[in-house]
């Protein structure tokens, strides 16, 4: 950025003025950057790290490094197997549930599709406040209002899912072609027919590409649902975190890392076969 | 079969897009329209199936008027109707049996066509509107591995599935080469004579339009300037369409 | 799902596309989709009937959610401005650490593999782990409070600018690159002079992207302890004091939007 401003472009010859004002520009923003990193410092309290750190430090790298291997499977128990495929089972319920429902609202969002630029408006209004709300905090409200669980981790994904899919949808169905379009309606196609003989077939594979590639974001999520309440691996690992059990803390992490990566590699396949 | 009475069109910004025509199109015809760019052929063609909107008179297509049916009326109108388009309008990550049969949608319920059951008779009929344009082996092919030429004849055979009277075709050659355009015109051609299927097509090469033509209608500025046979439209005659004497890249050449 | 039919060009013998290609491929991946969402439904023993019914009782939360506690406006105050802070601190060395990554991980700049093996794989690994994990490990180690926030947002900031910004290095244009070495410039002085004028306008923008994501991400990190607003919505929550809850929840929903403006604002300048 400030290269871009300080740097005049080549070929026009330099005016003092010019230079100048450049010059003023790049002085004011360092002078704002500067200002907003030293408030910004003034936010952290140094002084509250614990002592302990160092040796809380020290033990949880031996934690890491001798895992609790007996914790990754246990016969009548909260294990780690368990806790993973939850946090897996919630992160497909989600995203299904939001790359379904999220349909209408793209169609809603798309002013290609809806009558009126004030109704296409709306919907994006809509989402983009879907949007904004952090899963965590959705699977919150949910826990208070259906208890804790993997039900209110399914309907905090799925949720803010919503609101991310259904942007991308719309944005899909904006940028097909209008040709089929023609074509079906100059065959005699009604306008459910336009829509399931043009439209559809262009943009199913591409809401199946976004989806999947938001159930790789969601099965992040997921993992961190648990810490709240709202069921998976998280709710074990926030117990193990509380008791300093760094070896079941080594576990689990590991487990996760495992877990991701797997099904950043399937996700990351199947993507490939549909496109 | 085709009549146009008195019509007109004026775009909102006050452009004039037709203006007063009058002429009848008989059956088994093959009308081509030429002119320059902005002449009116494409809002004339468009308007016939009524993708276009005119501003006053009427269009009539085997006796029915297009301009006053509506909803189902409209669209049983359409059905009669098949349209060939300069891009094609392929759905191109579907195979071309599936784009063909997308022609016949008109003639089933909106449930049955939303489940995507075509029956039987249907696929037949398909399979054979590939086969008059001789790319049957490329059913099963995605429409984005055939070439350009390939996949105008899927969308022709979209047109003859659709069990047509008349085919509409925009510019349908504008995006070939000169050999698949002649392959792509000769396929209309046969089709116009074999199955007596009244064709409309606008044309920007003039030589083409002579050599496959019956009857030859010239537009300038949205109005009819010349309505005659082949043989009639000499150089002269264009030369009063175009309002210039005709360019070289207004001729395809080659004439084999 | 649907498995591409592949264009069998050279089989004379067999008429290639004269019979419809089978049938099981189409349908395979439906059936094992629904067969997954089944196996799915009975382990969280999640199914469509509780989303009928558990969506009332979400719409009665919400009910008392309102009106708002507007006086608890001056207390979230402070906390609002804690998260920011987090975030701007968070993101800035997160980015700070990513630049030498990124470098090293960019397969366009000659780096040897036994380097850029290694360190591309320390960021894959680092990008598995969620910033509320991070915070939760950080405040078990240093205790409760916004260092250990921001310290998880620099790790997970830096995941993320160094792999955005190591794409967009092995994205430049060669050109410039080969010019430099063409005219004898060491690895350092081609970065200056060839990579760094390229890249720079991308990673402003991922860094303010970054900010974006981290605000939000700032907003929930007091849920383990990590500083911020989030203690406080915690606290609210657990006294059942939904109306403050609310306050806390829209005050953050302003403060994200201002910022995401300000920020698209200025990114949009950039590229």
């Amino acid at each position: 950025m400030n290269r871009r401003t300080s740097l005049p472009p080549s070929g026009t010859p330099v005016s003092a003025g010019s230079a100048l004002r450049s010059r003023i520009r790049f002085g004011l923003i360092t002078l704002v950057v500067i200002a907003v990193y030293w408030w910004s410092i003034q936010g952290m309290h140094f002084e509250g790290i614990q002592g302990t750190a160092g040796t809380v430090s020290k033990s949880i790298l031996t934690g890491f490094l001798h895992p609790d291997w007996s914790f990754v499977y246990i016969p009548d128990g909260e294990d780690l197997l368990r806790g993973l495929l939850d946090t897996l089972v919630i992160s497909v319920l989600g995203t299904v549930v939001a790359a379904v429902v999220c349909i209408p609202f793209a169609f809603w969002a798309s002013s290609n599709m809806s009558r009126g630029l004030a109704l296409s408006g709306s919907g994006k209004l809509v989402l983009s406040v879907i949007r904004v709300f952090p899963e965590i905090i959705v699977a919150i409200l949910f826990i208070k209002a259906v208890g804790p669980g993997s039900f209110a981790g399914v309907l905090a994904l799925g949720i803010h899912s919503v609101g991310m899919l259904g942007k991308l949808y719309s944005e899909t169905i904006e940028s097909i072609d209008r040709g089929p379009q023609e074509a079906l309606i100059a065959s005699g196609a009604n306008r459910l027919q336009v829509l399931r003989y043009a439209v559809l077939p262009q943009v199913i594979p591409q809401f199946l590409s976004y989806s999947l590639y938001r159930f790789e974001i969601n099965i992040r999520s997921a993992t961190t649902l648990g810490l709240v309440g709202a069921g998976g691996i998280g709710t074990p690992l926030i117990f193990a975190l509380q008791v300093r059990n760094w070896n079941r803390v080594g576990i689990i992490l590991l487990g996760i890392i495992v877990l991701v990566i797997l099904t950043d590699l399937v996700s990351g396949w199947v993507r490939r076969k549909i496109i | 079969m085709i009549e146009f009475d008195h019509v007109s069109k004026v775009y909102p910004n006050g452009t004039v897009g037709l203006r007063d025509i009058n002429l009848t199109i008989k059956e088994g015809e093959l009308v081509v329209i030429v002119g320059l760019s902005g002449a009116g052929k494409s809002t004339f063609l468009r308007s016939i199936n009524r993708l276009n909107e005119i501003s006053s008179g009427e269009i009539r297509v085997g006796g029915q008027s297009v301009t006053r049916a509506a909803g189902r009326q409209l669209r049983l109108i359409r059905r009669d109707i098949g349209m060939v388009f300069q891009n094609f309008n392929l759905i191109k990550r579907q195979n071309v049996l599936s784009n063909v049969l997308s022609g016949r949608v008109g003639y089933h319920s909106t449930l049955r066509t939303m489940l995507g059951w075509f029956p039987k008779p249907d696929v037949a009929i398909a399979l054979d509107a590939l086969n008059r344009v001789n790319i049957r082996e490329k059913a099963y092919v995605r429409a984005d591995q055939l070439s350009g030429g390939q996949q105008q004849r899927v969308s022709i055979a979209r047109a003859l599935a659709q069990e047509a009277r008349v085919i509409l075709a925009d510019e349908p050659v504008a995006s070939l080469d000169p050999l698949t355009t002649r392959q792509v015109m000769d396929d209309l051609k046969r089709i116009n004579r074999e199955m007596n299927i009244t064709t409309v097509i606008n044309l920007h090469f003039i030589d083409l339009a002579r050599e496959y033509a019956t009857r030859i209608i010239g537009l300038r500025a949205g109005e009819v300037v010349f309505d005659g046979t082949p043989e009639e439209a000499t150089d002269e005659a264009l030369a009063e369409i175009y309002g210039r004497p005709v360019l070289k890249d207004e001729l395809l050449g080659g004439v084999s | 799902m649907k498995a591409a039919p592949q264009a069998e060009p050279l089989q004379p013998a067999s008429l290639p596309g004269m019979a419809p290609p089978p049938k099981y491929k189409r349908y395979a991946g439906w059936i094992v989709l629904i067969a997954i969402l089944i196996a799915c439904s009975i382990r969280t023993e999640v199914t469509p009937y509780q989303l009928i019914t558990g969506l009332p009782q979400m719409g009665s939360l919400l009910a008392e959610m309102f009106p708002p506690d507007w006086s608890y406006l001056p207390t979230i105050w402070a906390p609002m401005m804690e998260t920011v802070q987090i975030a701007v601190l968070g993101t800035s060395l997160g980015a700070l650490l990513a630049i030498p990554v990124a470098l090293l991980s960019a397969s366009n700049l000659r780096v040897s593999r036994s380097v850029s093996l290694p360190v591309r794989m320390v960021l894959n690994l680092v990008r598995t782990i969620p910033d509320l994990l991070f915070a939760a490990i950080f405040v078990a180690v240093l205790g409760i409070g916004p260092f250990a926030g921001m310290l998880a947002l620099v790790f997970f900031s830096f995941g993320i600018i160094a792999k955005l910004t190591f794409e967009a290095i092995e994205a430049i244009d060669p050109g410039p690159l080969e010019a430099m070495s063409a005219v004898g410039g060491n690895r350092l002085q081609i970065i200056r002079y060839a990579v760094i004028p390229q890249a720079l306008p991308y990673f402003m923008s991922y860094l303010l992207y970054t900010f974006e994501v981290n605000v939000r991400a700032a907003a929930v990190l007091g849920l383990v302890g990590a500083g911020g607003i989030g203690l406080l919505l915690d606290r609210s929550l657990g006294l059942f004091r939904y109306d403050r809850a609310c306050i806390i929840i829209l005050l953050t929903l302003v403060i994200v939007l201002i910022i995401d403006y300000g920020s698209a604002l200025i990114r949009r300048r950039l590229l």
